[in-house]
């Protein structure tokens, strides 16, 4: 052996490895750089901004219900949960949280939950075609259709719903639609067993999961997560528990907790949170009374078509909402959901403008992705990919 | 077709072959960018299994496909290395341009958003819809498969000039937003 190639030179060279942006398991444009040491990882640095929109920018130059269908294009898996953080807001910012009537309230909670199941069965698939598990994802996106199809049903759109309107809802739920609830929810519980008798005892999916991507409860939180992610690591917070929104503090759920903080955890937390959810649509289908869909508030909500159409008051209405909007009195807000990913919050600061003079949105995945060196550390290559997968990160909510 | 008196006989029925080959394989790069790849992915999966169906079949690597769906928003910051990935690609290669985003800018005509990939790379076909349903893109796919087998495209044949630099003003032309 020439002293050119002496092994102990070689062991000696750290190599720099890029990953992405245009990498299968990134989900999405995210680019981490590694720093190997043979196979281990001594250091893994995310780089991003390759979606970066300007959202919030737009935010500024749009009127609030302008506003509206950005929301659903950041965490786009779950279009449902972020339109209910940001009508909440701009509801608690014109003092019209009370008047939102109660069937809107339930109708909100059963898109939000459909919502988080929805995301999770695209996490759950996807992270097990990273690893390895192929027919999961197409058993996934085989249920994830049946929740599609419902918001199709509801508001016309697959993915993109804009599905409620600051002051309630835009619509009654159509003919058919609770039978077509209740058939999902029907065969819902058997196909988690499903995924669950497919990978939960899995040999190859254990020793790919369990003790990797390791984040201790004091960590986790100090990190900033949120969402399944601290919950993996047997922090206790919920935002539906913690402060209780719309309905959820007449519903009885479980906060689902795992103890070792590894992407087995999180896999374990996000399967019970799927049939957690599902209790709760039970409830709040049962409990969802009769009567209206939105709130008397002729100042913020858009007459009905046939008001608008047929009497020159419901056309002006519709004019002046349409062309001026509203104005809301000057001040800021902050009011989070717990989305499927963590703590969603929007954070609008208004100058008493038909629009907001500033709007953030605490995108959970941004905050999450911050643990990826962390749990990445020392581990091996492969482990990264897993690691990602278990993060549950939407790069159109990181960038925004 | 032609009749058994054309010249042309040899040179057109190899057209037919090699664009019924290249039309019944296409393979697309795995390259989902925002909304529009999880409804790239939901064509593919079980119920409309479309990829599967029209003898298609993801690859991770740029050097293996001959098809680039954009499925999202193209950045200013993402605009190089899709070029890149594009100029990676072996001829005869396409692009279908998915979603509005991708088409013309879409909702977002701001300060970081590419308005329209065809500033970057030569589309082939644009499919609207934000995002578009699988079977949009389904037409989409059947439409680009006529055209290659048709063996006429829109954008010229003849390699474009090396990547260009990206300035944001060059660009960046749409400016009704911030």
């Amino acid at each position: 052996m020439s002293a050119r190639y002496d092994i102990h030179d070689l062991q000696e060279q750290e190599m720099v490895l890029n990953m992405g942006p245009q990498h299968p398991s990134t989900h999405g444009v995210l680019r981490v750089v590694l720093n190997l040491n043979g196979e281990n990882v001594r250091k893994a640095v995310p780089y991003i901004g390759y979606l970066h929109r300007g959202t919030e920018k737009l935010a500024e130059v749009r009127k609030y219900y302008q506003t509206l269908p950005y929301t659903d294009r950041m965490d786009y898996l779950a279009a449902p949960s972020n339109n209910l953080g940001y009508v909440q807001a701009v509801e608690k910012l014109l003092g019209i949280e009370e008047d939102v009537p109660d069937r809107a309230r339930y109708m909100r909670v059963l898109m939000a939950e459909l919502a988080r199941i929805a995301s999770h069965l695209v996490w759950l698939g996807t992270h097990a075609l990273d690893i390895g598990a192929l027919s999961l994802f197409l058993y996934c996106f085989r249920e994830r259709e049946l929740i599609n199809d419902m918001f199709e049903k509801y508001c016309g759109a697959r993915l993109t719903t804009s599905m409620m309107r600051v002051g309630g809802m835009p619509a009654e739920l159509p003919e058919g639609w609770v039978q077509m609830l209740e058939d999902f929810l029907g065969i819902m519980p058997e196909r988690i067993d499903e995924y669950e008798n497919l990978l939960t005892e899995n040999p190859i999916w254990i020793r790919r999961t369990q003790g990797v991507g390791v984040v201790s409860p004091e960590d986790a939180v100090s990190l900033g997560l949120t969402g399944p992610c601290v919950r993996g690591s047997g922090v206790n917070y919920d935002v539906r528990r913690a402060r209780p929104y719309q309905v959820y503090d007449r519903l009885e759920f479980d906060v689902p907790l795992a103890t070792e903080g590894d992407v087995f955890s999180r896999y374990q937390v996000r399967v019970a949170e799927m049939r957690q959810s599902l209790r709760i649509l039970r409830q709040a289908l049962d409990q969802m009374p009769e009567g209206p869909w939105v709130a008397e508030l002729p100042d913020y909500v858009l007459p009905s078509k046939v008001d608008a159409m047929t009497s020159i008051e419901g056309q002006t209405r519709h004019f002046v909402l349409t062309i001026h909007g509203y104005k809301a009195p000057p001040g800021e807000v902050y009011k989070a959901v717990e989305g499927p990913k963590g703590e969603l919050g929007y954070y609008i600061v208004s100058d008493g403008d038909s629009k907001a003079y500033r709007m953030h949105v605490r995108a959970p995945s941004y905050y999450n992705l911050a643990a990826l060196p962390l749990m990445c550390e020392n581990r091996p290559v492969q482990d990264v990919v897993a690691v990602i997968g278990s993060l549950d990160i939407v790069l159109g909510e990181v960038d925004r | 077709m032609s009749d058994k008196n054309d010249p042309n006989l040899i040179e057109n029925t190899r057209r037919i072959i090699f664009g019924w080959a290249r039309k019944s394989s296409l393979w697309p790069m795995t390259f989902g960018l925002a909304c529009c790849a999880i409804e790239m992915m939901a064509a593919s999966a079980a119920r409309f299994d479309i990829m599967e169906r029209s003898g298609m079949l993801f690859r991770a690597s740029p050097r293996q496909s001959d098809l680039m769906i954009v499925s999202g928003s193209v950045t200013l910051k993402m605009a190089p290395v899709l070029r890149r990935l594009y100029d990676q690609m072996p001829e005869p290669k396409w692009v279908i341009s998915m979603g509005s985003c991708a088409t013309a800018g879409g909702p977002y005509p701001t300060y970081s958003h590419l308005q329209g990939v065809d500033k970057v790379v030569p589309v082939d076909v644009y499919v609207p819809g934000c995002p578009p349903i699988p079977e949009a893109l389904f037409y989409g796919i059947l439409e680009l498969q006529r055209m290659i087998q048709r063996g006429d495209r829109q954008v010229k044949e003849t390699p474009l000039e090396p990547a260009p630099e990206l300035e944001s003003d060059h660009l960046h032309t749409a400016g009704s937003g911030v």
